[in-house]
């Protein structure tokens, strides 16, 4: 993919402060762990998850239940974008998600399509009593009303740029980039 | 009767007098009244200027399924005699394969008729060896031989009972008249739908071995060898078949052979991808049963180039490749391939090719034609051998298009065709004239 | 773990022509879907909207459930045209049928036909996706799949394993299936059965070919056994039933020369004590079942490449372009 520019938006340091920040902040916002469940978004909202979810059990002094979700086939442009090939597991958490707090965790929060099949996917899946948002960067441009209920960074990003976010077991690195792309490869 | 006319500077090909060179032909009163380097036109003869161009005896296609009665929508015999002469034939043999089929003297002088007001290629009847083509006893051989039939066959079936095969082969014999069989055993084959081999296996289509045909042309040949008659053998593809009847001729067995244009050129590697219009019957074979083909056209085994024109209703063939009819049309083709694909890759030269698709065939069946000796019927065929051009079906006089060959790029075209003298293919003044009396 | 542009065509003919990144697309897309088929609610919303016709010439109960129960699990609307015996398959032509399926708006077509190439005849003259489910002789490639996705599961490859396909290999479009899709992923193939029952030049597809079964046993690390039509005897390619157990059926007397780990397939429907005696399709080398369930996911897998809604293709259908 040709770039043009990568602009620095946050190093390692700054990420694993803001997500200790949120992790403080969803414990504090639903009273402790119990019934709470985290649940990545694929693929790189479950390494984000992953990350919070230590964090998570050490303020909180205990495990939490985790898990993960694949929205692929709860998108909505399968018959624009065509079929992708890779289709990830979606893994329910142990202890279900009925009447649980889930927690999705994403990389990004860009359009909200994805948030909205995330949504639908877990109503599939069962009963939550509540389902939070949150996201290491929101870019803005949203298309549907959804909102993230923690949020690492907000930044402001231009429609020919791209936010990268680097996590260590896929790219060797924990950070956040933009980076300009060519118009045909965004 | 016809106008003079002068053909002008043509190459003659003639085997039969074994001429190749530049010549003028003249023809009057349907006949060919002189060949010479250099003839002044008579008053009143049309002159037709053939330099460039080929000049041969008049082709004859022994083998065409001309549909009617029965089948009018497929080919009608005013069709099909169109569609020949349009191939450069002046003369076709039509399969009594018909609905009623052709096994007695009304049905032969029917189609006789009605070829004769065609007004065309010439048209002759060939009848039935077994009354309704049922494989049982005799047809009025005799009979139909009088009105006007020149040869028999049950063709598109074989005739499975050997016994009759024998009496056929004798009772022929007053008459002159080869029997022609179309050599296949039913009990090997009558499931396939294509030549059975690794093609037929990918495609899960049930296959006719080599063996089904060679079961028949061997019996074939020995019953000939038996009774003396002449036995016809039609549309040979296999590699043992071929060497079979070149064994049998030189034990002087008495055995005519043809070879078609799509066993000449095609394998059965043109049926992949279900195409029905390479679905026939003897189905293309293997690689080297197509050499063989050509070997045995070479060296004369296979006297014979025929077409087995096999006109069907394009919904016939849009289908299931095991649901669709066999065959393919021939008439429109056949020069054109024979010359780019045959002569043109050297397997036999313009001369022999003019002895296999003109000579031998009137030999065989004991044509007039096939000759441009000076008193012989004015039958001529003139080409163009270097005129390329794509064949298109929608352009075939053929009423159907079933062919393997669209878009092929041939050299070598058909220009005018004479018969009796007179042009029925070539110019504006040769429309066919249709139902009228006489020619 | 880039995506692969253009994972299938417009159809699923069969396997002959697919290459083996293709097959492992669908294969390792297949996964996840077994995944759905656990779930409370097994469905997701993939294919919403999209109109599905089962059209199946021939009976076939189990294959035809198989692609409902995709097609519904990926929520596609479905109509099922049962056309055995019926008017459709008497009367009407297959371009007929096709015009009327074209004239519907249809999104895609699985078809069950006996003439082998009916797939690739509708394929080239309707702009919807064709998945063949069985034509004729020819092939059935979902089949295929579901066999080549079972064996890899269980023996965690499928290159350099010897599979061997045991019976009733001329009439099998099964067996055609299997033989291309294991060849181009590498595995060694052969075929063992009577030879009445071999097709011509069979070794030209690149199999090895034993007649007795007791060799193929020996040689395999996994048998795929076909189901012997009655009809096989009805029309003499071999004498009875009984006798066609006692010298090519798979019973638990002749494995005990097979490797210790062999794998055991059977497309199914199964006639016990004929090809397979119970004991060995209810024993521990059997997957039989493991089939069935990854026929299912291979199936969703299928409809969700092919559905990815390529109009460009399509239209090139439409004007009779045809797709190879």
């Amino acid at each position: 993919m040709p770039a043009k520019k990568r602009i620095h938006v946050m190093d390692e340091a700054d990420v694993r402060r803001e997500i200790a920040r949120m992790a403080r902040e969803i414990v504090e916002c639903n009273g402790g762990i119990a019934g709470l469940v985290l649940m990545g978004v694929h693929r790189r909202g479950t390494q984000i998850a992953d990350l919070l979810l230590k964090e998570i059990e050490q303020i909180g002094g205990g495990p939490v239940s985790y898990g993960s979700i694949d929205i692929t086939l709860y998108r909505d442009d399968l018959g624009t974008i065509g079929p992708r090939p890779v289709v990830g597991e979606s893994e329910l958490p142990a202890s279900g998600i009925d009447g649980q707090t889930v927690v999705l965790v994403d990389d990004v929060a860009y359009t909200g399509r994805t948030m909205r099949a995330a949504i639908n996917e877990l109503s599939d899946w069962g009963r939550p009593r509540r389902i939070q948002f949150c996201v290491l960067v929101d870019r803005g441009g949203r298309e549907l009303p959804i909102q993230p209920d923690f949020v690492g960074r907000a930044v402001t990003v231009a429609k020919d740029q791209r936010v990268e976010v680097y996590v260590p077991e896929l790219d060797g690195k924990l950070g956040v980039e933009l980076r300009t792309v060519e118009p045909e490869a965004a | 009767m016809s106008r003079s006319l002068l053909l002008r500077g043509g190459r003659v090909v003639d085997p039969s007098q074994k001429l190749d060179a530049k010549r003028d032909v003249l023809l009057v009163d349907g006949k060919v009244a002189t060949v010479r380097a250099k003839l002044d036109a008579p008053e009143n003869a049309r002159v037709v200027e053939c330099a460039g161009l080929v000049v041969t005896p008049g082709l004859i296609d022994v083998h065409v399924h001309l549909r009617e009665p029965g089948e009018e929508h497929k080919e009608t015999i005013a069709t099909g005699a169109a569609a020949a002469a349009a191939g450069g034939f002046t003369a076709v043999c039509a399969m009594p394969n018909t609905d009623p089929p052709i096994d007695d003297p009304a049905a032969v002088g029917f189609v006789a008729a009605e070829g004769r007001r065609a007004g065309s290629a010439r048209v002759y009847p060939v009848g039935c060896i077994s009354a309704g083509r049922d494989g049982k006893r005799l047809a009025l051989i005799g009979e139909m031989v009088e009105a006007g039939a020149v040869a028999v066959t049950d063709d598109g079936n074989p005739v499975m009972d050997s016994g009759l095969m024998r009496t056929a082969l004798e009772y022929a014999l007053a008459f002159g008249i080869p029997v022609a069989d179309h050599p296949e055993d039913l009990g090997l084959s009558l499931t396939g739908h294509m030549n059975e081999g690794i093609v037929a296996t990918r495609l899960g289509l049930p296959g006719k071995p080599n063996a089904a045909e060679d079961i028949h042309i061997v019996r074939d040949l020995l019953l000939a060898e038996l009774t003396g008659g002449h036995i016809h053998l039609q549309h040979v593809s296999t590699r043992f078949g071929v060497e079979s009847i070149r064994q049998a001729k030189a034990r002087g067995v008495h055995v005519t052979a043809e070879a078609t244009p799509h066993h000449l050129v095609l394998t059965h590697d043109a049926v992949i991808g279900y195409r029905t219009d390479a679905k026939m019957n003897p189905p293309l074979r293997a690689a080297e049963d197509m050499a063989a083909v050509r070997a045995g056209l070479a060296d004369g085994t296979l006297d014979s180039v025929a077409t087995d024109h096999a006109p069907h209703h394009y919904d016939e063939k849009e289908a299931a490749f095991a649901e669709a009819p066999n065959g393919i049309v021939g008439l429109e083709t056949a020069l054109g391939i024979m010359l780019t694909r045959v002569v043109g890759e050297g397997v036999i030269d313009l001369p022999t090719l003019v002895e296999r698709m003109s000579c031998a065939p009137a030999r065989a069946f004991n044509l007039p034609g096939g000759t441009l000796a000076e008193g012989s019927p004015a039958d001529v065929t003139v080409f163009d051998p270097k005129e390329t051009w794509v064949v298109d079906p929608r352009a075939f006089l053929s009423k159907s298009r079933n062919t393997p060959f669209t878009g092929w790029e041939l050299t070598g075209r058909p220009k005018l065709t004479v018969v009796a003298g007179r042009i029925v293919f070539g110019d504006d003044e040769a429309r066919p004239r249709r139902r009228r009396g006489e020619r | 773990m880039t995506p692969t542009p253009a994972a299938l065509g417009k159809d699923l003919v069969g396997l002959q022509y697919l290459s083996a990144d293709q097959l492992r697309t669908i294969l390792d897309t297949a996964e996840p879907f077994k995944e759905i088929s656990e779930r409370r609610i097994k469905k997701v919303p993939v294919l919403r909207g999209k109109t599905i016709v089962n059209l199946f010439f021939e009976a076939s109960t189990r294959t035809r459930i198989s692609f409902e129960f995709a097609e519904k699990r990926l929520s596609a609307d479905t109509v099922n045209i049962v056309a055995a015996g019926s008017s459709i398959s008497k009367g009407e032509t297959l371009v007929d049928t096709a015009r009327n399926l074209e004239a519907m708006r249809i999104d895609m077509v699985v078809m069950r036909h006996p003439a082998s190439g009916a797939a690739q005849f509708l394929a080239d003259r309707i702009p919807s996706n064709v998945v063949n489910a069985g034509d004729g002789r020819h092939e059935h490639p979902t089949q295929g799949l579901l066999d080549l996705l079972t064996i890899r599961d269980r023996m965690g490859r499928v290159e350099g394993l010897k599979v061997c396909i045991v019976g009733d290999i001329l009439h099998s479009r099964v067996a055609r299936s299997n033989i291309y899709g294991l060849l181009t992923l590498g595995a060694e193939v052969a075929v063992c059965g009577p030879p009445t029952l071999m097709p011509p030049a069979v070794q030209e597809l690149g199999v090895q070919v034993f007649t007795r079964v007791e060799e193929a046993i020996e040689w395999s690390d996994v048998l795929n056994v076909l189901r012997l039509q009655l009809e096989r005897m009805e029309a003499g390619y071999v004498p009875s039933l009984r006798e066609y157990n006692r010298i090519w059926g798979v019973s638990n007397a002749r494995l005990e020369a097979a490797k210790k780990d062999l794998l055991v397939l059977h497309p199914g429907p199964m006639n016990r004590g004929v090809e397979i005696d119970s004991d060995v399709a209810d024993g521990p080398r059997s997957v039989i079942l493991d089939q069935v369930t990854n026929g299912v996911a291979v199936r969703m897998a299928v409809l969700y490449l092919l559905a990815g809604g390529q109009p460009e293709r399509a239209e090139a259908a439409k004007q009779g372009g045809g797709d190879a």
